[in-house]
């Protein structure tokens, strides 16, 4: 069922009919003029529907873009406000929501990996096959080394407790679920996420 | 959650305890405020301190951090006392009439089975009575002296409205005005929500604060209904995915535990799962337990889980202790036990209690692996940042791993909300530089693994050999196939055994009503089966028809389980199938079936003449007043003092604190007493942060800039503290230096006729990020869990506060 | 660029004729802040941030919940926090966004000097365009609630523009848009004004017996309205004018100095600009500035003695 987005917003506690924003601008000829003055900075945007990343109300985002997915240009989030079509945030976001652009292009996202060895005062860049590759060994080494296959009793338990994980809160449930299959598989104990905090 | 966020607007009585709703989830929050308008709503708040959400509310009760057992047990007598309970709805859907076993005892703070040596109990008496038959002995009359309801009576006849204000704090008037506007809400046509969040489950009573409130809710009939329910306002976007998926040590997907030791095979774990029913004639779920077990089976292993190897029942970890949670894992580093850590998008440094005590736990590992879009400060622990971060990196031998990853803007993939919706988003972006996703590292480090014990051989590899790997791109699954192996598919040709209808093999489920315990089907998590059909992504729905405008939305995105949208919804209806509320049914019957507004939570055709009672998830098929086995410290909730507490417990002073907590030697030593620390302190969020991640977001930190505790105008006075001066505070474990907000929204609680002090500590600040620098409130939280489910301590504790003098470098 | 858009013009700073109102057929619109549900959580002012890419500085914790400390060129809404005792000694926190109330009768378009650089629609909303303001800093004195603020890094005058590129393609200002609670509404003026009329009886059931509007008649009444829980005391909301004056100035500067002075403007304004291409902005109009606070200095002077 098809619904048009003024159809469906009721504004929170606005009983009465509301006069349409269109009719409260610059009148109907007047848009293209008056934009001249403040440029609307979406008119070439692209939208994308998301979920913001922070609590579990789970607001309803729209991610605009600059670019238009032409091969020759990468494209790059301008601008982040609430869809309001999302039943539950209804295009309203609060501080955080409100304030996605900054995280997204926070200046300690990290984009490579690195890597600090015993004692090293610094990170260093290093590729991702020295990191995985390197990860994989130590895993593999420490599990060889410590796992347990039967309990004293004699009972099969097949469990690894001297590597643990910690798990993230804003992954995605196909991440959670390939996460959970990958740590289970090697019989990994430790394991744990944000439910409590 | 129960129910949806917007089905709060259908409340009458709106409370917040054990969470601050307005300034930790402010959009959720605008159905509060839609139920005060559209509906007449009030809005009562319990909380230490008066907050953004007190600022609306119709009415503000101050109590001591860590009573709320006390506060709501008080309710509870006063509800039964005044007669203000649901009657009708506790007789047909709660274990009220229910026989308790005689051998079931509460002495002195103690319930019956306590062994003091291990500090747990033995939870054999905590049960029903049974008849020959196997079922709970009842008396539908309330004569029984051992009926559950006469118990409860008993148990909360001590929770005077006397003696709830000498433990809360909370004036006689103001607590008792609270009652009345609950009770209000006994009325079979009207209906409170509770809305709560770590402000109950940060305590060693936790998960007892809130069943204290559950139960509450079922004496109202408030369960089920619209409007009602218990709201858990969970903190992350996917948090409720994270536990739905079973990321956590003793879980499997689906809320299927990890077997023990002591289920030395797969008939002895099943023989205590499939619970029977104990009541005649009930619906017990679980009893399809085995269906759930063996296909998730099937998704993880294929073909190598049969018949014969019991599923590969034996592949899975088995459990010695209950739990390796976080604080035991921190527990297990700091004893050397320990030699990596994987943190995926977690910040344990910020995140975990006594942060002394995870630096050091971080320094003794071998090796650190964080995954992160963000420069975290546990990936930078062994890094010296002065007062806030002391380190020798020299000294400190841990390999570090910080791997870039791709953030929600940059993928694919859905989020399970509070309410249970899953919702699938979209990528709008690539990730910076050369961050890569979760996906992508996880399978890397498996390939990479799986090739080494290809290669090497090695401890037991046949589970890492064997996990299925299905995927069009092995090296990065599509999330859209991840998404279907969780739903599920058919293994082979299903018929349906009641309309005949053929399933053909490899077809994506329906739901998990199709599910087999022969291995002929597959689903990665039953609870999810139907989010992604053959009619496609259901996830991805957006149509946001809302029938009755009465929040449901029924098909806007997915809702587990079955896409229902309130749970218990069956209870929503009078014992003959009639809408307690005919203004806002949910669910009721029509005379051939169960019709309206949501999935019936109930057999869709089952009469209500057949006398199914709607609780079917539990074997007697009723909402618990009384917990039987399922609680650590007992199956009726009662008052313990937090592990740091400034007071004696008035009830039973030989047992002051939770008698199952778990405390670990080295963390009781850390413990503070009152004579030195006599400050009450609790930890929490403000609404322009969150955790420790918007701080490296510049908008966030100009929002609040610089870490600060809130003291209030008294106890300023006589510390001699001004309003934006700086501070010291002192816990056992660690000091804070930072600023103070001096404020009328904390006031001194008169607890047993004593002045006592809270200090608000707010939890943002670190040493990475654009904000400024700050120690960190967990330097100060104790290490104690709750004791069903470990969860810290971080509500209530005691700390020291003094005037200080700026820091030089600040 | 601006005068593409003159034809929305009904009031114009400086200027001596009233424009056409050859576009003036629009409904005048107001922003409509209901304070009693506000929960001060500045969704408000993130988004206001982020739309028009504002960024202050990062300050310090200065003991309230007021961040940035005060409005600024970069701050065009800021909430406000004050903990009040009633007068049966329970605490109220009355939390209050502030900006920029879009006077029906704007103080600061009367005040400016610049010809063109404050501008009215005629839906009502006073914007400041930017490329015309000679940063003397009359409109922070023309105005009664205190509102505009002077870049230092470019010398002009600040303020919220209620989003005028947004009300311009049909959309609320961003701030309406992103308030959780639906604590700010946009409107027409005339719906806002019944949509208060209801919150109002509500709240006087709620006890709230001197609930209100503020919609001051003193500034021809605002675009930007507030539904007060105690409107007989607008002061209790961190000094919120109970009686919003134009500065008496901005009458002498009408009827005695502005003749004179636009002469002086004209000339300073000129002189600015020579300067700028030869020296830079900072210093010419740090002069400009001190010249503007003598001559407000010195009618105020004359118009209290």
């Amino acid at each position: 069922m098809a619904l048009t987005r003024r159809e469906f917003i009721k504004l929170t506690g606005l009983g009465l009919a509301a006069s349409s924003l269109g009719m409260l601008g610059f009148g109907a000829s007047g848009v293209a003029q008056a934009a001249a003055v403040r440029p609307f900075k979406l008119s070439r945007a692209t939208e994308t529907r998301n979920t913001c990343t922070y609590c579990s109300v789970a607001c309803g985002i729209l991610i605009y873009s600059m670019g238009d997915g032409a091969k020759n240009a990468r494209s790059n989030i301008i601008h982040i406000e609430g869809d309001p079509d999302h039943p539950v945030n209804r295009g309203t976001l609060c501080p955080k929501g409100s304030a996605l652009l900054d995280v997204v292009h926070a200046p300690t996202r990290l984009k490579v990996p690195r890597y600090r060895p015993p004692g090293g005062t610094e990170f260093k860049d290093v590729s991702w096959d020295f990191a995985l590759d390197r990860i994989a060994r130590l895993m593999k080494d420490d599990r060889d080394k410590n796992f347990i296959a039967k309990n004293a009793a004699g009972t099969t338990v097949n469990r690894w407790t001297s590597v643990g994980m910690l798990a993230a809160s804003a992954s995605s449930s196909e991440t959670s679920y390939l996460t959970w299959k990958v740590v289970r598989s090697l019989g990994m104990v430790v394991f744990d996420n944000q439910a409590r905090v | 959650m129960t129910n949806t966020w917007q089905d709060i607007k259908n409340a009458n009585v709106v409370i917040v305890m054990g969470g601050n709703a307005a300034e930790a989830h402010p959009c959720g929050f605008k159905w509060v405020i839609e139920a005060k308008i559209e509906n007449g709503a009030k809005l009562v708040v319990v909380d230490p301190r008066f907050t953004r959400t007190a600022s609306v509310a119709d009415y503000y009760a101050p109590i001591r951090p860590g009573t709320d057992i006390a506060f709501l047990s008080g309710v509870m007598r006063y509800l039964l006392e005044k007669d203000a309970i649901q009657h009708e709805y506790v007789r047909a859907y709660t274990n009220a009439s229910l026989i308790v076993k005689d051998g079931f005892t509460f002495t002195d703070g103690l319930f019956s089975g306590y062994n003091e040596d291990t500090q747990t109990y033995d939870r054999s008496s905590w049960d029903y009575e049974l008849d020959k038959d196997g079922f709970a002995k009842a008396d539908d009359t309330w004569q029984d002296p051992r009926c559950v309801i006469n118990l409860l009576k008993q148990h909360v006849s001590r929770y005077t409205p006397e003696m709830v204000s000498r433990i809360c704090g909370t004036p006689q008037d103001k607590f008792l005005h609270v009652c009345e506007l609950i009770a209000s809400t006994a009325a079979p046509d009207k209906a409170m929500t509770s809305l709560f969040a770590l402000g109950w489950t940060q305590h060693s009573v936790g998960a007892q604060n809130i069943r204290s409130m559950a139960m509450v809710q079922l004496l109202l009939g408030n369960i089920g209904v619209a409007g009602g329910g218990m709201n858990a306002l969970r903190g992350h976007s996917n948090i409720q995915g994270l536990t739905d998926v079973g990321l956590l040590s003793n879980q499997m997907p689906g809320y299927m535990n990890l077997p023990t030791d002591k289920e030395t095979d797969f008939d002895v774990y099943m023989s205590t799962r499939q619970f029977k029913p104990l009541r005649p004639g009930q619906i017990s779920y679980y009893q399809n337990t085995r269906k759930l077990f063996v296909s998730f089976m099937k998704a993880l292993y294929g073909d190598a889980a049969t018949q014969e190897s019991n599923w590969a029942y034996d592949w899975l970890p088995k459990l010695d202790i209950p739990l390796y949670d976080i604080i035991k894992a921190f527990e297990m580093m700091n004893n050397g036990q320990m030699t990596g850590y994987i943190c995926q998008g977690f910040n344990p440094l910020q995140a975990f209690p006594d942060r002394g005590k995870i630096r050091r736990g971080l320094s003794k590992l071998k090796f650190l692996v964080t995954m992160d879009p963000l420069d975290t400060e546990t990936s930078r622990f062994w890094q010296d940042f002065g007062p806030q971060n002391p380190a020798n990196s020299a000294e400190i031998q841990t390999e570090v791993f910080q791997l870039p990853v791709t953030c929600f803007a940059e993928e694919n993939g859905s989020l399970v909300n509070s309410a249970r919706w899953l919702q699938w988003h979209w990528k709008a972006a690539d990730g910076p530089g050369k961050s890569m996703s979760d996906i992508w590292i996880m399978s890397g480090i498996f390939h990479r693994l799986r090739e080494l014990y290809r290669k090497e051989g090695g401890a037991f590899p046949d589970p890492l050999l064997n996990l299925t790997w299905k995927y069009t791109d092995p090296i990065s699954p599509d999330p859209e196939e991840l998404a279907k192996e969780m739903n599920g598919r058919a293994l082979a040709d299903l018929t349906d055994p009641a309309s005949g209808a053929v399933t053909k093999a490899g077809t994506l489920l329906d739901g998990f009503g199709q599910l087999r315990d022969d291995g002929t089907t597959s689903s990665g998590c039953w609870i999810f089966s139907g989010c992604f059909t053959e009619k496609g992504n259901q996830m991805a729905r957006r149509d946001a028809t809302d029938p009755r405008e009465q929040g449901i939305a029924p098909n806007w995105a997915w809702a587990w389980p079955a896409n229902r949208r309130i749970l218990y919804n069956r209870a929503s209806a009078d014992p003959s199938g009639k809408p307690w509320n005919p203004a806002k049914p949910v669910i009721s019957w029509n005379g051939t079936r169960w019709v309206g507004i949501d999935v019936p939570d109930y057999t869709p055709t089952l009469d209500p003449s057949k006398g199914v009672s709607p609780f079917i998830m539990n074997d007697e098929g009723l909402g618990r007043l009384f917990a039987r086995k399922l609680m650590a410290e007992g199956p009726f909730p009662e008052h313990y003092e937090p592990l740091e507490s400034p007071v004696e417990n008035l009830l039973h002073p030989k047992v002051k604190n939770n008698p199952a907590a778990r405390v670990f030697p080295g963390d009781r030593a850390a413990f503070g007493s009152p004579d030195k620390f006599p400050y009450v302190a609790t930890t929490y969020r403000l609404t322009e942060h969150f955790h420790y991640w918007t701080k490296h977001g510049l908008m966030n930190a100009i929002l609040q800039p610089e870490e600060f505790i809130e003291i209030g105008e008294v106890l300023a006075k006589e510390k001699g503290i001004e309003q934006g001066g700086w501070v010291k505070v002192t816990s056992k474990r660690g000091v804070v230096v930072c600023k103070a907000y001096v404020t009328k929204r904390i006031k001194p609680l008169s607890v047993d006729g004593k002045p006592t002090h809270v200090i608000g500590v707010p939890i943002h600040w670190g040493f990475t990020g654009q904000a400024r620098k700050g120690y960190g409130a967990n330097t100060l939280t104790p290490s104690v869990g709750d004791a069903n489910t470990q969860t810290p301590e971080f509500k209530a504790f005691l700390v020291n506060v003094e005037k200080t003098s700026a820091p030089v470098a600040a | 660029m601006s005068d593409l858009q003159s034809q929305d013009y009904v009031r114009r700073s400086a200027s001596t004729m009233t424009p056409p109102s050859a576009r003036s057929h629009e409904e005048q619109v107001a922003k409509l802040i209901d304070v009693s549900r506000c929960i001060g959580c500045k969704a408000c002012q993130t988004a206001c941030m982020e739309w028009n890419d504002l960024r202050p500085e990062i300050g310090h914790f200065e003991g309230t919940y007021q961040n940035p400390a005060d409005l600024g060129p970069s701050v065009w809404t800021l909430m406000k926090f004050a903990e009040y005792e009633n007068e049966q000694g329970n605490l109220e926190w009355l939390i209050r966004k502030d900006g920029c109330m879009h006077c029906e009768d704007p103080g600061c378009l009367k005040a400016c000097p610049a010809p063109g650089a404050i501008v009215q629609y005629a839906n009502g909303i006073v914007d400041f365009i930017s490329d015309k303001c000679i940063g003397c800093g009359y409109c922070v004195k023309g105005c009664p609630f205190d509102i505009p603020r002077i870049s230092k890094t470019d010398h002009k005058s600040y303020k919220c523009t209620l989003c005028s590129d947004r009300v311009t393609v049909g959309l609320e200002p961003a701030c309406v848009k992103a308030c959780p609670t639906g604590a700010i509404m946009f409107g027409s003026k005339a719906d806002m004004t019944h949509q208060a009329e209801e919150r109002i009886i509500d709240l006087k059931s709620r006890g709230f017996e001197k609930a209100g509007l503020y919609d001051p008649a003193e500034v021809g009444g605002t675009h930007v309205m507030y539904v007060l829980h105690h409107a007989d005391k607008p002061s209790l909301y961190s000094g919120l004018p109970d009686k919003p004056q134009i500065s008496p100035m901005v009458t002498v500067w009408k009827g005695i100095v502005k003749p004179l002075a636009m002469v002086g403007v004209a000339m300073a304004a000129l002189a600015g600009l020579f300067h700028w291409v030869a020296e830079g902005p900072n210093e010419v109009t740090e002069a400009d500035e001190a010249e503007g606070e003598r001559v407000l200095r010195e009618s105020e002077t004359e118009k209290s003695s």
